[in-house]
């Protein structure tokens, strides 16, 4: 038993469940302005790889990130266009971004490494790992907290950033009112439409940023097709939180923990059936959801008589 | 009061949309501390006229004065704000997960530390304004789960917030009860005499055109026909007025109910779509040759007992019989096959198909007919189309073409689309709700005749409304209807509007019940 439930399952529940934490960060502040983002898989894809183009060629993981963000922004301002501005189908959109990065990605390892499959190396810079001094040496705290890779920080300090913008500030009240009732916010003189594209655009920084994390973060390298499907993880997860931060967070860090456990059951269990297991539990989730929802909707009305 | 300045002025102003002129050369003073009511039908360009005085859409040619500055092109409900005009609008421009103090400072929050959101500096403004203005309110409370009249109360504090002098108030009675309506009234005397509000009333019921208002103009196909004050007019002239002829507001004589039950419905419970009890224990019967009207506040177990009726939704006790044989389980199409035609409260989502032709609509029902379905495959099209355009001219819709999309028409030539479609079946028994919501003065009276009409025909109707006018004005008996169950029984011209409310609102008649 002390085999599977030890400290390393923690630290390997942090670790796999931050990138979807970050994705589904991104992907929250899209469905509180009533954009359904289901591209953030390809946003994800595409931040890995140009982390790892940004990294390599500048040898620099700052320049990776400072890559990533820009890619974000445009991607985020992409989808924003076509969903507010030209009004097409959400799903489509998600659906053939995800598959463009696919493609695309595949297609830049190729023409600009001259690789198929991967491509690893010691030119990449991976992010750089923290070390808490006074931290480090506290017996589980310190291995747990300390010693994770920057971007693991940087999304637990975002849970709490953007749940304070979301419902303490004013920015965030417009954000989220612009998706809820557009027209009373226009009303009031402010343009919901700059606030969904402020979302797009946090939501393509945060998904791209999310995929700095698995290929400069996690491993320091690109393969192809290596968000796995993590995107619609996250999706996943903000609606099981209820697009709200901290729930979504403890949402990622469930499937962080799911998919962890499964890793290590790979010993006892054929690795087929473990890999299956975050997919088995998204399904779970939602159906917890539905649920959910319908006896407070039922305890809601009892409420109002 | 009538030689203080005035603080709007339109000067030739002009909306022109794409294919219609909403706002044709209008000019129009408003003199401050005045009630100013806008009357006109559906799409006489009421509405337009006051959404370009917000500043929400700006008018093709014209000019607007607001205290004496023009508004430029850059005109926005921000610099409306600024200049004091504020806007009630009839679909509420509230966040329903929103507190009221969130609601009210929305787009002007204060602000603490630069960034964040100032809750206890705006909740006492905001209690500080409820106290000022005499309009209780709690900051705290999440708006979407107050009623609507506290709703609307949210708005007006809104605009109030926002140092409105100027309150425009669309369509404002359309969602109330009479009791919500009376104390709306009263805040609007109140904020007008106490605080030297001016105030823009749009509405199309006259009768509170002439309760609350000093002056009244008259719009018709956007254009201002006229200004006239208050005092010095009556109902039938601003009717005559904003149709463009008479109207005959005349009760309609009684029928003579026959003495044959063709609907009954007994002991009847349902639930509503959260799964709570709407409909609790209803009867009601209808004769041939009556109109039975059922009268209550929205929400009351209305929607479900009419869609049990239909069978649209299941029932969790009683029964509904037509001519004695009860059609409890039957789904809607075996009910309709049995002689029932409906009239759903909801025409856009029940009654018509936006997106399907006007024809379209027209035939759904019959479309499995031989003469519009060759050997049940083939559409025939030209027979569908000579049946759409008879049964057009017959009901007087009103349509760019009948190939056209439902929702491209206007409402009232939606609701006599539907009426048309319902009426061929020529079916015995018809079950009506909310048939003129949101429909013009004409309609109105075009499609009570045609009901009327029916009623003599000898058809059973049961009809819904919330427009006590309505049933009033048709209705041979009337029942009340209060929290899925009937508080009272009365036969048409024996009670007044007065006493029905109490009925409506929770009194109950002795033995109202059984019956």
């Amino acid at each position: 038993m002390s085999e599977i439930f030890n400290i390393q399952l923690v630290q390997t529940t942090l670790r796999t469940a931050t990138p979807v934490v970050l994705c589904a960060l991104g992907c929250l502040m899209s469905e509180q302005v009533g954009i359904m983002n289901i591209g953030v898989d390809g946003m994800m894809l595409m931040g890995a790889f140009f982390a790892v183009l940004g990294s390599y060629l500048f040898g620099s993981w700052v320049m990776g990130l400072a890559l990533v963000m820009v890619v974000g922004v445009l991607l985020g301002l992409f989808y924003y266009v076509f969903s507010v501005k030209f009004k097409s189908d959400e799903f489509i959109i998600g659906v053939a971004l995800n598959i463009l990065a696919g493609g695309l990605t595949v297609f830049l390892l190729r023409t600009l490494f001259g690789v198929k499959g991967s491509f690893s190396g010691p030119g990449i810079v991976p992010l750089p790992t923290i070390h808490i001094p006074w931290l480090e040496n506290v017996p589980v705290l310190g291995p747990i907290l300390s010693g994770n890779t920057l971007l693991v920080y940087v999304s637990w300090l975002l849970v709490l950033v953007s749940w304070l913008f979301l419902y303490k500030t004013p920015l965030g009240f417009h954000l989220r009112a612009s998706g809820e009732a557009p027209e009373a916010l226009r009303a009031s003189g402010r343009s919901p439409e700059k606030m969904k594209r402020l979302a797009s655009v946090l939501c393509g920084v945060l998904a791209t940023l999310s995929g700095a994390h698995l290929s400069l973060g996690y491993l320091t390298m690109f393969s192809e097709n290596m968000s796995a499907s993590r995107g619609y993880v996250a999706v996943a997860c903000v609606i099981f939180g209820g697009s709200n931060p901290p729930r979504v967070f403890l949402a990622a860090l469930l499937f962080g923990f799911i998919d962890a456990l499964g890793m290590r059951l790979q010993k006892y269990i054929p690795s087929d059936v473990t890999s299956m297991a975050p997919y088995v539990v998204t399904v779970v989730m939602m159906v917890i959801v539905v649920l959910f929802r319908r006896s407070r909707l039922a305890a809601h009305a009892k409420k109002l008589g | 009061m009538s030689d203080s300045a005035p603080i709007v002025r339109f000067e030739h102003v002009t909306m022109q949309f794409p294919g219609v002129l909403a706002n044709d050369d209008v000019s129009l003073s408003i003199r401050a501390g005045e009630v100013f009511a806008l009357v006109g039908e559906n799409g006489a360009g009421k509405s337009t006229l006051m959404n370009l005085l917000y500043g929400l859409l700006q008018p093709t040619l014209g000019k607007i004065y607001i205290k004496e500055q023009a508004t430029g092109a850059r005109y926005d409900p921000l610099r409306a704000m600024a200049l004091g005009v504020g806007m009630v609008h009839q679909h509420f421009k509230l966040v329903p997960s929103f507190t009221v103090a969130q609601n009210i400072a929305l787009g002007m929050e204060p602000r603490k530390h630069g960034v964040f959101y100032d809750r206890k500096r705006i909740d006492a403004e905001v209690t500080d304004l409820c106290e000022r203005f005499g309009l209780p309110l709690n900051p705290a409370d999440v708006v979407g789960e107050l009623s609507i009249g506290l709703q609307q109360r949210v708005e007006i504090l809104k605009a109030l917030h926002r140092g409105a002098d100027v309150l425009i108030l669309d369509e404002p009675t359309a969602v109330l009860t009479p009791h919500e309506t009376d104390e709306l009234f009263e805040v609007i005397r109140r904020i007008v005499a106490d605080k030297g509000m001016t105030v823009l009333l749009i509405t199309h019921k006259l009768g509170e055109v002439m309760r609350l208002s000093d002056r009244v103009g008259v719009m018709r196909r956007g254009k201002l026909l006229g200004v006239l004050n208050t005092a010095e007019t009556d109902e039938r002239a601003l009717a005559a007025m904003m149709v463009g002829r008479d109207v005959i507001f005349d009760e309609f004589r009684l029928g003579s109910p026959g003495v044959r039950e063709v609907l009954a419905v007994r002991g009847l419970m349902a639930r509503d779509d959260r799964g709570l009890p709407a409909v609790k224990g209803v009867d009601i019967t209808v004769h041939a040759g009556e109109i039975v009207g059922v009268c209550g506040v929205e929400g009351n177990g209305q929607t479900e007992l009419m869609e049990c009726i239909m069978g649209m939704r299941p029932q969790t006790g009683g029964s509904v019989t037509l001519n004695g044989l009860d059609v409890s389980r039957r789904d809607p199409r075996a009910i309709r096959a049995m002689g029932v035609s409906w009239i759903p409260e909801d025409r856009l989502r029940t009654g018509l198909s936006e997106r399907a032709t006007v024809t379209e609509n027209l035939l759904v029902g019959k479309q499995r007919r031989p003469e519009f379905s060759l050997f049940k495959v083939h559409y025939r099209r030209r027979n569908a189309k000579r049946y759409g355009e008879k049964l057009a001219a017959e009901f007087d819709i009103r349509s760019g073409g009948l190939d056209i999309p439902m929702g491209s028409l206007s409402g009232g030539n939606m609701q006599k689309t539907i009426l048309a479609r319902e009426f061929s079946f020529d079916s015995p028994v018809l079950v009506i709700s909310q048939p003129t919501r949101g429909v013009d003065i004409g309609a109105i009276e075009f499609i009570h005749e045609k009901i009327l009409e029916k009623r003599n025909a000898g058809c059973a109707i049961l009809l819904v409304s919330a427009d006590l006018d309505e049933l009033f004005r048709l209705c041979d008996r009337l029942v009340t209807i209060y929290e899925g169950q009937i508080t009272g029984r009365f036969d048409a011209g024996t009670i007044d509007k007065q006493q029905i409310g109490y009925y409506m609102t929770g009194g109950r008649q002795k033995g109202a019940e059984g019956a």
